[in-house]
């Protein structure tokens, strides 16, 4: 539950921050540390869900522009990354990109909280 | 908490997020770039994006509406001009921006801000080329006329009022994919878009290096043999048996100028770096209500440009209370450039006519300081260049100005072993002058007088304007201001020690080749001469005969003539060079030496039915045995002189095979026996046919497949994957359906001057610089198959219409 709540929580936290202007490429970064902290889990967890939260972020609004836009230009974009035009691909990429910084922040923000005694 | 994993981990948290935030090699930063909130997919506009809205700006007087076609082509309604030319700037940024600051900067020899060392030496060029002087002085022009520059200065604010409010993810996706960010628009980037087209139109049409050389091996005679200045086929521009009255200004050939000048045997061997295309030339014709099935005229114009993403052209209505005006801009520039209103239509295409020249100069010492002008040391003028290079240090260079204009090639610039010569460059484009005067008049104009009031004081590049009119005229006018040229001035490199080899002065407007209303019922341009060799002035250019014989010799069989009749003519593939060789060729062919696939090409050649159309493999085997005979006849004499010298036009080279006196170059000077003719044409046919036969095992004996019809992004090979290639069309230079492989037809248009206008046109491309967006190429598929989109003139009462897709409102606050 409470891993499922951290996922979520940093998906709509990623989603909001993006959404709001004045916020660097960067600002999820701060809210998965922050809600990693906040949110009791083990590091792995913390990780995976930091991970998870950012991929699906990152993965569904690239997902969401590239539907909107019949995918027209991730086909190119995808040829100009030798991607094979794949539109699928330059999606997953986006997410992962997000998802490996979402999971740093959350692991840093979890050993901010996290002590040794639980750490075992 | 626990220190070390915390600290360690938030480390690499932090050096991942600046690892991201920089390229990686040559991929832009990944972090930004692939953000879905700043990065590419921002670009990734919804197919059903809204582009409603309303904007408030200062600098407005009045409201603004601009209505979206489904096409999105904006519809403009002001209530004057200079809030019309300040929505025109804000729309041409809104849709072009990345299009026009690249141009205008790589117009300016800026290039290498955005592409790097590689671009150096094309920097170098345009500055001294003169480019920027060029600008300059357009500028002074235009600020000498206070009213026209009150528009030029609304046109740049409304350019700078889009940049203005600019977000970062609203960056279009070259400036993200460059790191760059774009520049501030000023007027004299709309003169620098101007000489831009100057150059690509009006520096290309000279041979005088390569001619110099081709004067160092050929005696006088052969000189005019191999270029002659008026082909015996030429159908030119005002028709045959027009009298031309005595010139009013006739230029003395210097008494030195055999000496000097004619029988001066050296080389030169600078070469231009960036030539512009011969071939940018262009069709037009308009045909009188006496030849058409309405009884109004009918105008056409396809101006043959280099084809590219975005496309050079934006489509647009302007209006204000007084003017209505449609057609073809240029991004970057205020104004309809080809297009029509309620009481006319205009059209452009290029003259071809050589207004650029060399000239040797003398520098006293290496400093370049002083030159030898009219037997004393005259100081030159230096200006010295930075070029701005992106991920380097600038890097400078220093060009002398003399008399004569910019030193372009001397020690410190040319190519490998060029540094012989200092050579000045004389150029039109370089003269004082304003051309948007002339589309803002045609703009607004109602009749022949207006038009030939706008058109009067366009002076570079030269073009033919043709004109028809609602109340039944036609015109053509070549204009420009052309020098008055001795008989074989600016041919060769000149002598520049003194004045006498100077332009003594230009033609009179009034003495430029025009035609009103003829008998006959039409007139027509593409890029022939303009008039026969009865004009009495000496007008040297590079040429293109065959398309006007087409167009001509259609023209004038044709009547009852439709819009219809008009597109297919636009997009004919009838080859009249191919008509006119294949009995010479296949008289002198040697049948008996060919074999196999020689014999199967050679049927195919027989029997096809002269068009170059997109599945024609008798096109593609024509092609490669012609541009191979070409090869072979010229390439050994011309080749006598390093750098070789100008090649024979096609036209010229076509006109010796039919006169049959071409057997004293046949043979080949780099082979102990005599070549016949016959010998030379068999075995070229052989040539082609081995290059034919592996083209054909790749599938590309088609000649939509030899030919490879693409369109490329203004960045070319760096961003292939928005460029479209492979087109289904055919076509060549010498057809009128102009296609090459990137080059061709820019922009088709026609108009049918009925109540109310009937106007069609097509570019290659659509109206949005973003190959994110839908319209970004929506219109290639309909010129590709040779239709077109009827133009919506829109008048007040429609602005309910359901034609309006979406509608921008601009207001003062």
């Amino acid at each position: 539950m409470k891993f499922f709540l951290s996922v979520l929580f940093t998906l709509l936290g990623g989603i909001g921050v993006s959404l709001w202007a004045l916020s660097p490429w960067w600002g999820f970064v701060p809210v998965a540390f922050i809600l990693a902290a906040a949110i009791h889990q083990a590091p792995s967890k913390a990780f995976a869900s930091g991970f998870l939260g950012m991929l699906l972020a990152w993965g569904g609004l690239s997902w969401w522009i590239d539907w909107q836009n019949n995918s027209i230009l991730s086909k190119q974009v995808a040829v100009l990354f030798s991607l094979q035009g794949s539109s699928a691909t330059l999606i997953l990429l986006t997410g992962i990109l997000g998802g490996l910084l979402g999971g740093m922040a959350a692991l840093a923000g979890c050993f901010l909280r996290i002590s040794k005694a639980e750490a075992k | 908490m626990r220190i070390v994993p915390f600290l360690s981990s938030t480390a690499v948290t932090i050096a991942l997020v600046a690892l991201l935030n920089n390229p990686l090699g040559k991929v832009p930063p990944p972090g930004p770039f692939f953000s879905p909130q700043y990065g590419f997919w921002q670009n990734a506009e919804p197919i059903n994006q809204d582009y409603n809205g309303t904007l408030t700006f200062d600098g407005l007087q009045g409201p603004v509406e601009v209505y979206f076609d489904d096409r999105l082509v904006p519809h403009v309604f002001a209530s004057n001009e200079e809030d019309l030319y300040f929505v025109q700037g804000y729309l041409h940024a809104r849709f072009r921006l990345f299009q026009i600051d690249l141009q205008t900067r790589a117009a300016a020899g800026r290039a290498s801000e955005l592409a790097g060392s590689k671009a150096i030496n094309f920097d170098k060029e345009q500055r001294r080329l003169g480019m920027v002087f060029a600008a300059e002085n357009a500028l002074k022009e235009i600020n000498a006329d206070v009213k026209f520059r009150t528009l030029l200065d609304a046109y740049t604010a409304g350019i700078n009022s889009y940049m203005d409010q600019l977000t970062e993810a609203a960056l279009p996706i070259e400036y993200k994919l460059m790191q760059n960010k774009p520049e501030k628009w000023s007027n004299l980037k709309t003169a620098l878009l101007l000489e831009m087209m100057s150059k690509m139109l009006s520096s290309g049409t000279e041979n005088d290096l390569t001619s110099t050389n081709a004067k160092s091996i050929f005696m006088p005679e052969e000189l005019q043999q191999l270029y002659p200045q008026v082909p015996d086929s030429l159908l030119p521009i005002v028709p045959i048996g027009t009298k031309f009255p005595n010139p009013s200004v006739v230029p003395i050939k210097p008494a030195n100028a055999d000496s000097l000048y004619f029988n001066n045997k050296a080389t030169v061997q600078a070469q231009p770096l960036d030539r512009p295309d011969p071939n940018n030339g262009s069709n037009n014709w308009t045909v009188a209500g006496s030849k058409t099935k309405s009884g109004f005229p009918i105008l056409a114009n396809d101006p043959h440009l280099e084809l590219s993403l975005p496309s050079i052209w934006f489509e647009i209505q302007l209006k204000t209370p007084t003017h209505n005006s449609y057609g073809v801009s240029l991004p970057g520039a205020p104004f309809v450039v080809i297009g029509f209103n309620d009481s006319i239509a205009w059209g452009v295409t290029n003259s071809q006519r050589d207004v650029k020249d060399y000239y040797e100069i003398k520098f006293k010492d290496q400093s370049r300081s002083a030159y030898w002008y009219n037997n004393q040391w005259v100081p030159t003028k230096i200006r010295i260049e930075e070029i701005k290079v992106k991920d380097s240090l600038s890097v400078y260079d220093t060009v002398a100005y003399t008399i004569f204009g910019p030193v372009q090639f001397d020690n410190s610039f040319s190519n490998a072993a060029a540094a012989d010569r200092n050579l000045a460059v004389r150029w039109a484009a370089h003269d004082p002058s304003n051309e948007g005067l002339t589309f803002y008049k045609l703009n607004k104009a109602h009749n022949y007088l207006d038009y030939e009031d706008a058109i009067r004081t366009f002076t570079c590049p030269g073009q033919n304007f043709i004109f028809a009119s609602r109340t039944g005229d036609i015109a053509i006018w070549q204009q420009g201001r052309f020098p008055a040229r001795w008989e074989g001035q600016g041919l060769y490199v000149m002598p520049g020690q003194d004045s006498s080899f100077l332009w003594q002065g230009n033609i009179p407007q009034q003495e430029n080749p025009h035609a009103i209303n003829p008998a006959r019922g039409y007139l027509q341009s593409a890029n022939q001469r303009a008039a026969d060799g009865t004009y009495p002035y000496f007008i040297p250019g590079s040429y293109i005969t065959a398309r006007g014989i087409r167009i001509d010799n259609k023209l004038s069989t044709m009547s009852n003539i439709t819009p219809k009749d008009m597109m297919e003519l636009h997009t004919d593939y009838f080859n009249v060079s191919a008509e006119d060789l294949r009995p010479v060729l296949l008289s002198a062919i040697e049948v008996e030496q060919l074999q196999g696939k020689e014999l199967e090409y050679l049927e195919i050649f027989r029997n096809w039915d002269l068009m170059a159309s997109p599945d024609s493999k008798g096109q593609t085997i024509f092609q490669c045995f012609w541009d191979t005979l070409q090869s072979s006849i010229w390439l050994d004499e011309l080749s006598r002189s390093k750098p070789m010298a100008t090649w024979p036009i096609e036209r010229t080279t076509i006109e010796w095979l039919l006169r049959d006196t071409l057997h004293i170059y046949a043979d080949d000077l780099n082979t102990p026996q005599r070549e016949t003719l016959a010998m030379t044409v068999t075995s070229a046919f052989k040539k082609a046919a081995s290059v034919l036969a592996s083209k054909e095992a790749e599938g590309k004996l088609v000649w939509s497949r030899y030919l490879n019809p693409s369109i490329y992004h203004l960045l070319k090979d760096a961003l292939p994957a928005f460029a479209r290639k492979g087109l289904a069309v055919g076509g060549y230079g010498n057809v009128v359906n102009a296609i090459k492989h990137s080059h061709g037809p820019s922009w088709r248009m026609i108009v049918h001057l009925v109540d109310g206008i009937e106007a069609y046109g097509v570019f290659p491309g659509g109206q949005s610089g973003n190959p994110g967006s839908r319209f970004y190429d929506n219109n290639i598929a309909v010129w590709e198959k040779g239709e077109y989109n009827r133009c919506w003139y829109m008048h007040d009462g429609d602005r309910n219409n359901e034609q309006v897709k979406w509608m921008l409102k601009f207001n003062k606050p």
